[in-house]
């Protein structure tokens, strides 16, 4: 069908059979209506949830949570819940909009969301966040169709004004066109009485072959701000009169002040005030180097509380302790237990992952200013709802006299999903009359982040006369964040978040056991560019690597022999083996061993495959020379951020294979900067291919997968150039324990 | 009191020699395109240009930079070789989160300053102090061969 009758189609109503159709069992109306909320312009309100289900299945009411207006200069805003923290949702958003209203992206502004959990929920999550890889997952549909409806409408204002049949006219860059005396209205000119009009029971959306704007690398609208150092973050806020703070936290977690003596930093130029809250003492001055230099100069006894003696070593003793104990099945398919028991060659494992630091390039502040009846904060959030909420409590104040301003976020990674470093900022505001900027130091950073839970898993398979899996089981033991987070869902034991990427391996296995068992640590864990996948792709692959290594096949062989009923997974691990070379001899580097290995992951809703090449060296350093990635996420919306998505994800996960690990000592963390919460730098940057296979299926996700599938594709290429099994993340602090 | 020269114009400021330049140009002065992130002279992300030269300002205090120029990056775009390399930022798409950008910017417009055509070695050796955590030095290392005229694809497939 071609484009323009489409447009006449959807219009009048009749349609054949449509690529995708809305109306089903909701009525439009309810999900879908005019705003009244503004005099000028057309102003669409709409639901992200009507058009779908929550993440765990619930279906809701429908309440507007986004609107579009159209304003008299033909330009579009977009108010969204989403925030822009790196992975271009600024601009795909947008792109999602204008490929139904017939506009150029540039004409698409997108604003953030003010707090309000009802109006602006994640219609995956089912709260206002940002996270788990759902920005373009969820906006997928209601965005489009939101520019379809305003496109008609904007049809008919124009057929009125004309007296013409709409079918005759269509909408193409901003403006209606009369087609057969190409007359033309721009839609500034048609806001007014399209918002009159009423809004059409049925929308018909564009067949993706169709697609104009979505699958076309679009410039990222957020750059020219970022490379001229006007983009305001959280941390580049300045109100009025305000002064700066920066905090010295328990070192230990649950420990609080003894005694502060504080006339050295009383002396410091600059210092204003010194701050004593529960766990916690802040040094208000002038500037952050008057307040860093005033808080080197207090002298602060802690009480360490109970978590004094906590090592990395204790929690690692009992972990294991914890993971022989009952476990909450996950999933079972056919007799796991039976078939593992039985005559098959049985294949066991125990992998370990540490803690982990998000260490965003920002690193944590706040900016409050509370008075006897109002709370501004100024912060870059993943959960401007929650922090409000957050806020209000702690202050008595009710949640509309909590005004949240968002701002860009230097990094989010789920660190930004917390609002630990907001709750602490507005402790401290309540003994300081000005507004005041809280900004940690990388110290404060890494050592009082809300870490990636340490993991301990069992794993094992039994394998047939062939090599292939008969049984496979696998039990995950660790902290739920998901039990803290959403407490919801956290049912029967199971952390559903910690099983993802583990009860939906894309492998064909007869018999199948996943189990989960909690344990925690004694502080808060969190989310770090997902959770589940992130940790569970890591012991899935590297086993998979393990059987392969057993049956004696090669590993990709091996993969691709069980995926016959995963044809999405077989035809990246295809692409990404072809791409790579895989099989073919690598260069040898004098005094060093190479080897490649590779990973599949099925996540988000997406299917990855990754071929990394390393070096290892005599002393044992790790090198990832290139890493090739081939991806199917469904239908790509804009290409170029699939593979920004992608190169970003395999670093960031780079740096967490070789070297992330936060690690305890008398219940301090031992890291605290760069220098030894190490990441990776240009010259240790892989080369990265990404290669994306054209798909018609719904997006998926792509913050995480990158970073997932990384981990197993390192430790399986060390593998292949060394015989050294990476059981124990990180590689190289592993390695070289290692003879 | 000291006076900085920052792109161009003289703040006198009431600050003690030990200040860093980092916080006399966010805090004092209030330009907040140079960033902070570790204060350690490990992240780059505080990189501006002493008489030209990039330095960690989180490190350097001020009575180093007392009677010379200050560039950050605010003004960098007002140079050629900055502004070429703000076009080929943008053009390559480097920016994910933006927040280690200015300082990446500035290492890179140092670096070319030097060295109009750098190899990879070279951009290795100017760039690995400057930290991305969103990992976009793929781009970044094809932004800086498309701002020296040598331009390449960032990479092959999609
Ligand atoms: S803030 Fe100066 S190098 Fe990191
Ligand atoms: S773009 Fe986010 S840290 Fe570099």
């Amino acid at each position: 069908m071609k484009f323009m009758d489409k447009v006449i189609e959807s219009h009048s109503g009749v349609t054949s059979t449509p690529p995708e159709r809305v109306q089903g069992n909701v009525n439009r109306r309810d999900f879908l209506k005019l705003s009244s909320l503004l005099g000028a312009g057309l102003m669409l309100e709409f639901s992200f949830l009507g058009a779908g289900c929550s993440k765990f299945g619930e279906k809701s009411s429908f309440t507007p949570n986004a609107f579009i207006h159209i304003d008299e200069d033909g330009l579009v805003t977009l108010v969204a819940h989403k925030v822009e923290m790196g992975q271009g949702t600024y601009t795909s958003m947008p792109m999602l909009i204008a490929e139904e209203l017939e506009i150029d992206v540039s004409k698409v502004r997108l604003e953030h969301a003010e707090p309000n959990e009802k109006a602006y929920a994640d219609p995956l999550l089912g709260g206002q966040l940002t996270g788990g890889s759902t920005s373009v997952r969820g906006a997928w549909k209601p965005l489009r169709e939101a520019g379809a409806t305003a496109r008609i409408m904007l049809i008919s204002a124009a057929a009125l004004e004309w007296k013409v049949d709409p079918k005759t006219c269509r909408a193409e860059n901003g403006e209606v066109i009369h087609i057969p005396t190409d007359r033309r209205l721009s839609y500034g000119d048609l806001v007014n009485e399209a918002a009159r009009l009423p809004v059409p029971e049925v929308v018909v959306l564009k067949d993706p072959k169709d697609f104009k704007v979505i699958g076309k690398p679009i410039h990222r609208l957020d750059s020219p701000s970022k490379v001229n150092g006007t983009a305001q973050f959280g941390i580049d806020v300045q109100v009025p009169d305000m002064k700066i703070a920066t905090v010295s936290a328990s070192p230990v977690f649950g420990g609080k002040i003894v005694k502060v003596s504080d006339e050295k930093a009383k002396e410091v130029k600059g210092v204003r005030q010194i701050v004593l809250i529960d766990n916690a003492v802040a040094v208000i001055a002038d500037h952050m180097w008057a307040a860093k230099q005033g808080l080197a100069a207090l002298d602060i006894q802690w009480d360490d509380g109970e978590n004094a003696s906590f090592t990395s070593e204790s929690l690692a003793k009992d972990i294991a302790e914890a993971s022989k104990g009952k476990a909450a099945v996950a999933k079972k398919v056919g007799e796991p237990g039976e078939v593992m028991a039985g005559s098959g060659r049985k294949i066991e494992a125990i992998y370990e992952q540490p803690f982990l630091a998000h260490a965003t390039m920002e690193p944590m502040n706040c900016t409050v200013h509370l008075q006897a009846d109002s709370c501004d904060i100024w912060v870059g959030t993943q959960v401007p709802t929650i922090a409000q909420g957050a806020v209000a409590k702690l202050t008595g104040l009710p949640p509309e006299k909590v005004k949240i301003h968002n701002h860009l976020l230097g990094g989010g990674f789920g660190r930004r999903l917390e609002v630990d470093f907001i709750a602490q900022a507005v402790e401290i505001a309540k003994q300081v009359d000005s507004p005041i900027k809280v900004v940690w130091s990388r110290e404060e950073d890494i050592q009082h982040d809300m870490y990636r839970p340490y993991y301990y898993d069992r794993i094992s398979a039994s394998l047939d006369e062939h090599g292939k899996p008969i049984a496979w089981s696998h039990r995950i033991t660790g902290s739920s964040i998901m039990a803290r987070f959403f407490p919801a869902y956290f049912k029967d034991g199971i952390d559903p978040d910690a099983i993802e990427g583990a009860v939906n391996l894309p492998y064909s296995t007869p018999n199948v056991l996943v189990e989960y068992i909690r344990h925690e640590p004694p502080f808060v864990t969190a989310f770090w560019r997902g959770v589940g996948p992130t940790r569970n792709c890591f012991v899935t692959e590297s086993f998979m690597d393990e059987l392969s290594v057993a049956a004696k096949k090669d590993p990709v062989e091996y993969r691709r022999a069980l995926l016959n009923e995963s044809p999405r997974a077989k035809a990246v691990l295809e692409l990404a083996a072809e791409k790579a070379g895989w099989g073919t001899p690598l260069p040898a580097v004098k005094g060093a061993k190479v080897g490649r290995g590779v990973s599949v992951l099925f996540a988000f809703g997406s299917y990855i495959a990754q071929v990394a090449e390393v070096t290892v060296s005599a002393d044992n350093e790790v090198t990832i020379n290139r890493v090739v990635c081939a991806v199917d996420c469904g239908i790509v919306v804009n290409p170029d951020t699939v593979q920004a998505q992608m190169e970003g994800g395999i670093i960031f996960g780079a740096s967490a294979a070789l070297w992330g690990e936060i690690t305890f000592n008398n219940g301090r963390a031992n890291q605290s900067n760069f220098h030894n919460y190490r990441v990776v730098r240009m010259n240790e940057a892989p080369k990265v291919e990404v290669y994306v296979v054209p798909s018609t299926e719904s997006p998926g996700g792509l913050g995480e997968p990158g970073t997932s599938a990384l981990m197993p594709a390192v430790a399986n290429a060390v593998y292949a150039a060394t015989g050294k099994r990476i059981r124990k993340l990180p590689i190289v602090s592993t390695l070289k324990t290692m003879i | 009191m000291v006076t900085l020269n920052v792109n161009g114009k003289d703040h006198a400021l009431d600050v003690t020699d030990d200040t860093p330049i980092l916080w006399a140009i966010r805090d004092i002065i209030g330009m907040t395109g140079t960033k902070f992130g570790c204060g350690m002279s490990l992240c780059g992300a505080c990189t501006v240009h002493l008489e030209g030269k990039p330095i960690r300002s989180c490190v350097t205090p001020v009575s180093v930079a007392a009677d010379k120029a200050i560039t950050t990056i605010e003004a960098i775009g007002d140079t050629e070789i900055g502004k070429r390399v703000q076009d080929a930022w943008i053009a390559s798409e480097v920016v994910q989160c933006g927040y280690c950008q200015s300082g990446q910017i500035m290492s890179a417009v140092a670096l070319l300053k030097e060295n109009p055509k750098p190899s990879d070695q070279d951009i290795d050796a100017a760039m690995s102090g400057n930290i991305c955590r969103c990992g976009t030095y793929v781009r970044i290392r094809s932004a800086i061969k498309q701002a020296a005229g040598m331009g390449e694809h960032v990479s092959e497939g999609v």
